[in-house]
């Protein structure tokens, strides 16, 4: 089964046979990808009951629990690789869900939709309508993503935790890595990133 | 020969089994019992009012399957209805054992399981489950052997007792030594039993397998006879009814000697005791664990649940886990609730796939 664009960009980072803590999991569909075609050691940890029975199904290990909460039960440095999937902008307390992901991992790979993508930008100004997009299909009103943010937002928000980018990947609207010409205007012509982020070198 | 050192033998165990072993032995589930049950787990024997205590969740189409799995219970070392325990005759004086039963451990009756399983050809499991003493064994049972079982299922339980589990279990021994009938556990033929404290003994445990709510629910504070309290010391309140209908009925079915034994099994119960052996041992282990609690449990709350779970991640156990919502206490796991079957449904269910069966 061929994983989302996106996904597929997340797993390329992931090296075989590394320990994976997913925050947000989902239904498990990267996972279920890193364990069986990467040997990695996996486990999901997401909220919705949808999920962890989609996760189960799959046999992918999944705790239910609210990663706004912290992860107390996780010892510091249990894992290799830490992801937040599409997750972060949905997080009551995104910095303490980066701070939690450094604690347990020795990287975190965060996947975001970018707010600054020229045809959400094009959308409030134009119409004065909250926007929506393949990525962001909701109304201002039921939509889980509480903290979107620009991909500029993001990059503030690493250097202000401490974080540093080990590897950037920009995002087409499909989830497919940019072209060339767009990778040069990214807060305006990428439509998500993914990063690759680990403690700055003192 | 036990874990403490001491030998017993030989042991007879009692059990039962539903649905059909395959053809090459890999579809079976050991169902491990909890402080009192028995080896009748599910079906009937004739009275459909009599139905096994774990009926709701193991059957055809259920989900502990028997159209797809063979399941096994057997009475656990030390019980009182078939298997050898204290009220056994000891071949060496031809009398009852008594308090010169053995002191035995979580692993002992493990290993009885495992000497059933080689009687029965059985050398793998598709599974093992279940709740609070239950997962205590398969919890013990992955750790010494942790390429027996696929699927491990650990119930509202527990890797170790609290100060406070292990208060409980003290007074309900105390209730039962105490008891002028006890005559040191040499109470068997002489007419006399410690009736008394071990109806007190089930009356406590009682009230620590329900939550406060249900209680509520279910007595509140209704009386038993009319709208007026009677004002002097009988049983007045409905719940005092209940309670007192649980101590006479559990005299009917067990014996006072295995009640201080299996109790003392839980109070010594310490799984994680010595990590590095318990972490080499699980390191690479091909089981699977589900580990599930209930949130309104509070004889082993869902801090016992999250500390096995954290436990087998740090040694790269792969581990599903979740709290279920259930207003019904430590009981919750031998109701029939959704969200719990559900859970329990799916990953068998996945197991079974995995194994082909």
């Amino acid at each position: 089964m061929s994983l989302r664009p996106d996904l597929d960009v997340v797993a390329a980072m992931v090296h075989r046979g590394r320990r994976v803590l997913d925050l947000g999991c989902g239904d498990g569909a990267l996972l279920a990808h890193l364990i069986d075609e990467r040997g990695c050691d996996g486990t999901g940890v997401e909220i919705s009951d949808e999920g962890f029975h989609a996760c189960v199904a799959r046999g992918v290990p999944v705790v239910v629990a609210d990663i706004d909460q912290g992860l107390d039960d996780v010892e510091d440095d249990a894992y290799d690789v830490v992801i937040l999937s599409q997750t972060l902008q949905a997080t009551h307390r995104p910095a303490l869900v980066l701070q939690e992901m450094m604690r347990v991992g020795k990287v975190g790979i965060v996947s975001f939709p970018n707010f600054g993508h020229w045809r959400l930008r094009w959308s409030l100004a134009a119409r004065g309508r909250m926007p929506a997009s393949r990525s962001l299909p909701y109304h201002w009103y039921d939509t889980p993503n509480i903290h979107l943010c620009t991909i500029r937002d993001f990059e503030t928000l690493l250097a202000h935790e401490d974080l540093r980018t080990i590897r950037r990947v920009l995002l087409d609207e499909r989830g497919r890595p940019l072209d060339d010409y767009r990778r040069r205007r990214p807060n305006l012509l990428a439509a998500g990133a993914v990063y690759m982020v680990g403690p700055s070198i003192p | 020969m036990l874990e403490s050192g001491a030998s017993l033998g030989p042991v007879e165990v009692a059990y039962e089994t539903y649905g059909t072993l395959n053809a090459d032995r890999s579809n079976a589930i050991y169902v491990c019992h909890a402080l009192t049950g028995d080896a009748h787990a599910a079906g009937h024997h004739g009275d459909p009012d009599r139905r096994g205590w774990w009926d709701n969740i193991i059957g055809p189409g259920r989900p502990v399957d028997t159209d797809r799995f063979f399941v096994i219970c057997s009475i656990l070392l030390g019980g009182c209805q078939g298997t050898t325990g204290p009220s056994s005759e000891d071949p060496a004086t031809g009398r009852p054992y008594g308090l010169g039963f053995p002191l035995y451990t979580v692993r002992d009756l493990v290993e009885v399981h495992r000497a059933l399983l080689a009687h029965m050809g059985i050398d793998r499991l598709a599974g093992a489950i279940g709740g609070s003493l239950g997962g205590m064994q398969v919890l013990q049972w992955v750790i010494d052997h942790p390429d027996e079982i696929s699927a491990a299922l650990v119930i509202c339980s527990s890797s170790r007792l609290s100060a406070q589990n292990i208060a409980f279990s003290a007074v309900a021994r105390e209730a039962i030594m105490r008891d002028p009938d006890f005559q040191d556990g040499d109470y068997y033929g002489t007419g006399r039993a410690p009736d008394t404290g071990l109806s007190i003994a089930r009356m406590m445990a009682h009230i620590t397998y329900l939550s406060e709510e249900s209680m509520r629910e279910k007595f509140g504070r209704r009386l038993q006879h009319g709208d007026a309290p009677r004002f002097d010391f009988s049983v007045d309140f409905q719940v005092e009814s209940y309670l007192q209908h649980q101590g006479e009925s559990f005299l009917k079915r067990f014996d006072a000697n295995t009640y201080l034994y299996m109790t003392r099994v839980m109070d010594y119960f310490d799984a994680f005791a010595d990590p590095a052996t318990v972490g080499a041992s699980l390191e690479g282990t091909s089981t699977k664990f589900l580990v599930v609690s209930f949130d309104s449990d509070w004889r082993f709350d869902t801090d016992h649940s999250r500390e096995i779970v954290r436990q087998l991640q740090s040694w790269r156990v792969p581990v599903t886990f979740r709290e279920i919502e259930s207003p019904w206490g430590h009981d919750s796991f031998l109701l029939e609730i959704p969200e719990y079957h559900r859970t329990v449904e799916a990953f068998l269910d996945r197991t079974a796939d995995d194994l082909g069966i």
